[in-house]
C-alpha cells in the first residue's frame, strides 16, 4: 500500500494537522508520501520531510496553487494521487473544499472526517453531529479520506529516522474557473483554536462582545485560545471563526473551559472529546454540567475575574 | 438567469437522535423529518436573488423517497418556481447524488447551482464539490456572501481563520454556510399556492445513473457517554483541582 497525504499549510509553515493526518496514514500502514502544493513552499516541504514516518515529499510550487483554489488543487491531486491506494488530508476548510472534487475526478467515494482507522479499507466517523458513530467500509480501489485531526495523536515533527527525499513536480494545473479576490484573516497572537492545548469559550451568558475581553485575559495567562458557542456567534458577540461546535471548529484540547455556555448538542459535538472539561454557569441544570469534569455553579461575572486572580497566584 | 437549488429531506434538527438497538443505523421510524437546515439557506438565497432581479427562475430538486416531495413543496412555498423529484427508496450516497444532479444540470442548464454545505444526517460535506467537479464548474463552498456580477459570481467563504473571497466563472456551484442568510417562513397563502406549482418526478434510471452505494456501513453505535464529574464550591477549589488533580495547568 502507498498513501499520499496532502499537507495543510499556509505557504510558510506546515500546519500541525498534517502531523495528525500522517498519524492516521501510519495507522493504515504502508509507504507515506506527502504532497506540498502551494506557492513558495520550500520551508513547508523541509518541515514535512522531517516528520516521523514520511517516505518522500512531493512539491508542486506554483502560483496556481497559492490560494489553494479547489479547482486547481483537485486536478493536481487527482493526477498525482491516482497511483496511490489512499489519499488523505485534514478535514479543515481547505481539505473539505478540494477533496470531494478529487474523489469525483477519480470516480470514487470519499470517506469524510474519520476519527479512527479499523483496517486499510474500514474507518470510523461521526454522523448526526456526533450523536452516532458509524463504521464504514470503502469499496473503491482508491480510498479518498479526510481526517479529523483531533482523532489522532500527531507524529513527531522531527523524528524521522532519516530526512525524507524532496522531489519537485513539474505539474501545473490551472483550471481557469476561479480566481482569488481577497481574504480577511483574524489577527491574533493566541494559539490556533483547532490545535490549542487549552481553550476557553464563552456563550450567550457573556451578554456582549466586550465581555469576551475577560476571557481573553484569562486565556493569555494560560496560553489558551478563545472560542465561542454558536449562540454567542449568532448573537453577534464574536466572529464565526471562533465558533466551536458541529458547524464550527471541532476541538479536543487538554483543558476546555466553557463559560456561560448551556451545552446544546451542537456545541457538545465540537468539544466533548476534550481531556478535561470545566463548566462555569449560574444555571445548575445546564446540560454542560453533564459532560463537565469540574462544574462551578456561579455568576460568570464574579467567577471569571476570580479565576484570573487565582491563576496569577499559581502560574 | 436560472438557479437550481438542491434540497435534502433529513431528520428534523430538533429531534433527539437514537441509534437502533441492532446497530444498523439511526432510528428514523415515526421521527419528524424536515428540510436540511443548510438547504433552507440555499433556497432562501435563491429567492433573494430572484427578488433582486438577478435570478429569473428557481428550480428545486430533491433526491429521495416519495415523501421528499414535502420538502420540494416547502421550497416552492418559499418562492421556488418548479420542482424536480428524483424518486428512489435506495440510500443515495454523495457521489451518486452528484451524478444525478449533474444529469439535471445538463438538462436545465442553470447559471448557478446552490446547495447546503452538508446534510445534518451523514455530515459528509461532499455533494456540491463533487457536482462542481463532474460538471466542470467552479465552486464557492461555505458561502457567507454571494454577489453575481455579470458573467462571474463573487463568493465570500467561511474558512479556518477568517473569510476568503473567490471569483468564479458562471455557471458555478455555491454551497451555503450558516451565516449566508436567515431563512424566512412560508406564509399560508404561499403554502396553498405551492400545491399548484409544477413538480415533475423522474427515476435514477430515467437519468441513466447507477446509484449503487460505494461505501458500506458496517455498524452504527451510540457515542461513548461522558460521565459528569464533580461540582466545586468556588474558584479557588477549581484552580486547585486543575493544578493538582487533573494536572492540566
Amino acid at each position: 500500500m502507498s498513501i499520499l497525504v496532502i499537507a495543510e499549510h499556509d505557504n510558510s509553515s506546515l500546519k500541525q494537522a498534517t502531523l495528525n493526518v500522517v498519524a492516521a496514514a501510519k495507522a493504515i500502514g504502508g509507504d507515506i508520501d506527502v504532497l506540498v502544493a502551494g506557492e513558495n513552499v520550500g520551508a513547508v516541504a523541509e518541515a514535512a520531510a522531517k516528520a516521523e514516518g514520511v517516505n518522500k515529499v512531493l512539491v508542486a510550487d506554483n502560483a496556481a496553487y497559492g490560494h489553494f483554489l479547489a479547482e486547481n488543487l483537485s486536478e493536481l491531486v487527482a493526477e498525482v494521487g491516482k497511483g496511490y491506494s489512499h489519499i488523505l488530508t485534514s478535514a479543515g476548510t481547505t481539505g473539505k473544499d478540494f477533496m470531494p472534487r478529487v474523489a469525483a475526478l477519480l470516480d470514487v467515494a470519499q470517506v469524510s472526517d474519520i476519527i479512527r482507522v479499523e483496517s486499510e479499507d474500514t474507518f470510523v466517523r461521526p454522523i448526526y453531529a456526533g450523536n452516532a458513530i458509524a463504521t464504514v467500509k470503502a469499496n473503491d480501489s482508491i480510498k479518498v479520506v479526510t481526517v479529523r485531526p483531533t482523532g489522532f495523536d500527531p507524529v513527531a515533527a522531527e523524528g524521522g529516522s532519516a530526512s525524507a527525499s524532496v522531489e519537485q513536480l513539474d505539474v501545473v494545473k490551472d483550471a481557469g474557473l476561479s480566481s482569488f479576490v481577497g481574504e480577511e484573516k483574524a489577527q491574533s497572537d493566541r494559539p490556533d483554536l483547532a490545535s490549542a492545548g487549552i481553550v476557553i469559550s464563552g456563550g450567550r451568558g457573556m451578554q456582549n462582545g466586550d465581555n469576551f475581553k475577560m476571557l481573553e485575559q484569562v486565556a493569555d495567562l494560560m496560553g489558551a485560545a478563545v472560542g465561542a458557542s454558536r449562540a454567542a456567534v449568532d448573537a453577534g458577540f464574536v466572529p464565526n471563526d471562533m465558533q466551536v461546535g458541529q458547524t464550527g471548529k471541532i476541538v479536543a484540547p487538554q483543558l476546555y473551559v466553557a463559560v456561560g455556555i448551556s451545552g446544546a448538542i451542537q456545541h457538545l459535538a465540537g468539544m466533548s472529546d476534550s481531556k478535561v472539561i470545566v463548566a462555569i454557569n449560574k444555571d445548575e441544570e445546564a446540560p454542560i454540567f453533564q459532560v463537565a469534569d469540574y462544574g462551578l455553579v456561579a455568576d460568570l461575572f464574579e467567577a471569571v475575574p476570580q479565576l484570573e486572580e487565582e491563576l496569577k497566584k499559581v502560574l | 438567469m436560472k438557479v437550481l437549488v438542491a434540497v435534502k429531506r433529513v431528520i428534523d434538527y430538533n429531534v433527539k437522535v437514537r441509534v437502533k438497538p441492532d446497530n444498523t443505523g439511526v432510528d428514523l421510524a415515526n421521527v419528524k423529518m424536515a428540510m436540511n437546515p443548510f438547504c433552507e439557506i440555499a433556497v432562501e438565497e435563491a429567492v433573494r436573488l430572484k427578488e433582486k432581479g438577478v435570478a429569473s427562475e428557481i428550480v428545486v430538486v430533491s433526491i429521495g423517497p416519495k415523501a421528499a416531495q414535502e420538502q420540494i413543496r416547502t421550497a416552492l412555498a418559499l418562492g421556488a418556481d418548479r420542482g424536480i423529484h428524483i424518486e428512489t427508496d435506495e440510500e443515495v450516497q454523495s457521489l451518486e447524488a452528484a451524478k444525478l444532479l449533474k444529469a439535471v444540470v445538463e438538462k436545465e442548464e442553470p447559471k448557478l447551482v446552490i446547495l447546503g454545505k452538508q446534510s445534518i444526517d451523514s455530515d459528509n460535506n461532499q455533494t456540491g464539490q463533487m457536482l462542481a467537479a463532474l460538471t466542470g464548474m467552479g465552486q464557492g463552498t461555505f458561502a457567507s456572501e454571494v454577489v453575481v456580477d455579470g458573467d462571474k459570481v463573487n463568493v465570500t467563504r467561511e474558512v479556518d481563520g477568517g473569510l476568503m473571497t473567490v471569483a468564479l466563472n458562471l455557471p458555478a456551484v455555491v454551497t451555503t454556510d450558516l451565516r449566508l442568510n436567515e431563512p424566512r417562513y412560508a406564509s399560508l397563502p404561499n403554502i396553498m399556492k405551492a400545491k399548484k406549482k409544477p413538480l415533475d418526478s423522474v427515476s435514477p434510471a430515467d437519468l441513466g445513473v447507477d446509484v449503487a452505494a460505494r461505501l458500506s456501513t458496517l455498524k452504527v453505535e451510540a457515542p461513548a457517554a461522558r460521565q459528569a464529574g464533580i461540582k466545586v464550591a468556588d474558584v479557588a477549589e477549581l484552580v486547585d483541582k486543575l493544578k493538582n488533580e487533573a494536572k492540566v495547568i
